[in-house]
């Protein structure tokens, strides 16, 4: 009884058949894993507009603080002139929480030392963009802040 | 020889059945060579030393950590005040992870220096560079462990980093967190990879890295080899093993007197909705890069700042992890004084950015 072994197209055709099917059991196994592995997208809050449990009068000029948009957090200045102005607190740069600095009367990120005018404006370090302004709108007792300002 | 002559009756059992003898010929072979550079030979060992303790303390502080946002933190607490020697536990795991960072730094720079890394040592190099990267992996993810104020924005600053990557960096970002915010999902995720994942693939590499070793036997410095003259060694086993061992145990006398009195902080709970804290800054072993952060400018030549950063650290990384296939020189036991030099500024970048970070503060 002749053996095939030797004949090198089937050889060549089992060898195909054994790499296709150890290729696909792979695919089979990683495909499956890598897409456990992203997670799935949360639903992010469609909120565009907030009301802050703050009151207008207990925010005093020159200070700033930190509230709720959603689920990202947003910060409240009152400017030394008395006006009331939010942004995101999110920092254009590497994602820190900025805070107000009432000494330099600017929003300034701890993290890596960048600086905020009072219109959102990256003035100075590294944050490449001005943070995201919102609208705020002080309704007698309350303070509403919303996107798209 | 008959070695079984000289042995009990357990061993020579066990010796029909696993090969002691074996073993034992492997242990008297390997030799240590002497010469005016043998002291770097030992912060290999002492790496390995430092690792099994964080091994052994990781494992006791699982029995009482709970990788969650809303008990991890807690869990922490507990441990520190009312565990009997809980502190002490966590307090060694700190200590012993940042001194295995500090003698990991020390074996690889005076391999770099003293150019040990030539043919046929490429892939012991190769395996310590990827060892290196997974003991920062280590210290980046048990950091945010505690779930604390400063591990919070440490970990959304260096999460935050991957994003500037180009092409994948959102999508690695997103791997990374587990979503697109660093929220309990990011903490365990990290807890995962920090506890499964990280000791799996230390354990492989440490394994390839030591077989390398055994295999090439104790590497000889170029400079040394150029000197000429006979080489004088001395055995692993007993000789340099006992003097490891004194090495061990003041390591981990210093770790218990480091833990007593300067035991590891908690801080306050991490809180999405506070600013960040004034004075942050991460673990010292990546203050160089922090720093380096810093001071780059919102763009340069049109490109984002921190995506040049991400850029230049990930080809800085690279080139290290490539040295012993660009040093031609040394790999034909030529002197490489380009190499040394680059060496020599490597750490003096780092201990100079690292000294900044903690004595240059624009803004305070």
């Amino acid at each position: 009884m002749a053996y095939a072994i030797d004949d090198p197209s089937r050889r060549r055709f089992v060898n195909w058949f054994l790499g296709t099917s150890a290729g696909a059991f792979l695919l089979a196994v990683l495909y499956p894993v890598s897409r456990y592995l992203v997670p799935p997208p949360s639903g992010e809050s469609a909120a565009g507009t907030v009301t802050l449990a703050i009151k207008p009068e207990d925010v005093k000029p020159n200070t700033g603080q930190i509230f709720k948009f959603g689920s990202r957090p947003g910060i409240l200045v009152r400017t030394a002139a008395g006006e009331l102005r939010a942004f995101s607190a999110v920092c254009t740069h590497l994602n820190c929480t900025v805070q107000y600095r009432p000494d330099f009367g600017q929003i300034w990120c701890a993290c890596h030392n960048g600086h905020f005018d009072l219109n959102g404006k990256n003035v100075e370090g590294p944050p490449p963009r001005p943070l995201e302004a919102f609208a705020v709108n002080a309704r007698g007792n309350q303070i509403v802040v919303s996107k798209g300002a | 020889m008959e070695p079984v002559e000289t042995h009990g009756a357990v061993w020579r059992w066990l010796d029909r059945r696993i090969g002691l003898a074996d073993l034992e010929y492997l242990a008297r072979k390997k030799q240590v060579p002497l010469h005016r550079h043998t002291i770097w030979y030992y912060f290999g060992g002492m790496t390995l030393f430092l690792f099994a303790i964080q091994v052994a303390t990781g494992i006791l502080l699982l029995f009482y950590y709970r990788p969650s946002a809303e008990e991890a933190y807690e869990s922490v607490q507990f441990l520190m005040a009312e565990v009997e020697f809980g502190w002490l536990i966590r307090s060694i795991h700190a200590w012993a992870a940042n001194m295995m960072i500090f003698t990991l730094f020390v074996h690889m720079f005076s391999v770099l220096l003293l150019g040990v890394y030539r043919p046929p040592r490429e892939i012991t190099w190769f395996s310590g560079v990827a060892l290196m990267g997974l003991a920062m992996g280590f210290g980046f993810t048990g950091y945010l462990l505690p779930w604390n104020e400063l591990a919070y924005f440490a970990t959304k600053v260096g999460t935050e980093i991957t994003g500037a990557v180009p092409l994948v960096g959102s999508f690695l970002r997103r791997l990374l967190r587990g979503g697109d915010e660093v929220t309990g999902a990011t903490l365990t995720r990290f807890y995962g990879i920090h506890v499964a994942v990280l000791p799996l693939l230390t354990a492989a590499l440490v394994g390839l890295h030591l077989f390398l070793v055994q295999k090439h036997g104790m590497s000889v410095p170029p400079s040394v080899e150029r000197g000429g003259g006979p080489l004088r060694t001395m055995p692993f086993v007993p000789n340099f093993l006992l003097r490891d061992m004194v090495g061990w145990l003041a390591a981990l006398a210093g770790l218990a007197a480091l833990a007593a009195f300067l035991p590891a902080e908690l801080g306050r709970k991490a809180d999405p909705f506070v600013s960040a804290p004034i004075g942050i800054k991460p673990e010292w072993y990546f203050m160089f890069m922090f720093q380096t952060l810093k001071y780059l400018p919102a763009r340069i030549l049109g490109i984002d700042g921190e995506v040049v950063g991400v850029l230049g650290f990930g080809l800085g990384g690279l080139f290290l992890l490539l040295i012993p296939v660009l040093d031609r020189r040394t790999a034909r036991g030529e002197p490489s004084r380009l190499f040394f030099w680059i060496g020599i500024a490597l750490i003096v970048y780092m201990l100079v950015l690292t000294y900044l970070g903690y004595t240059a503060s624009t803004t305070k």
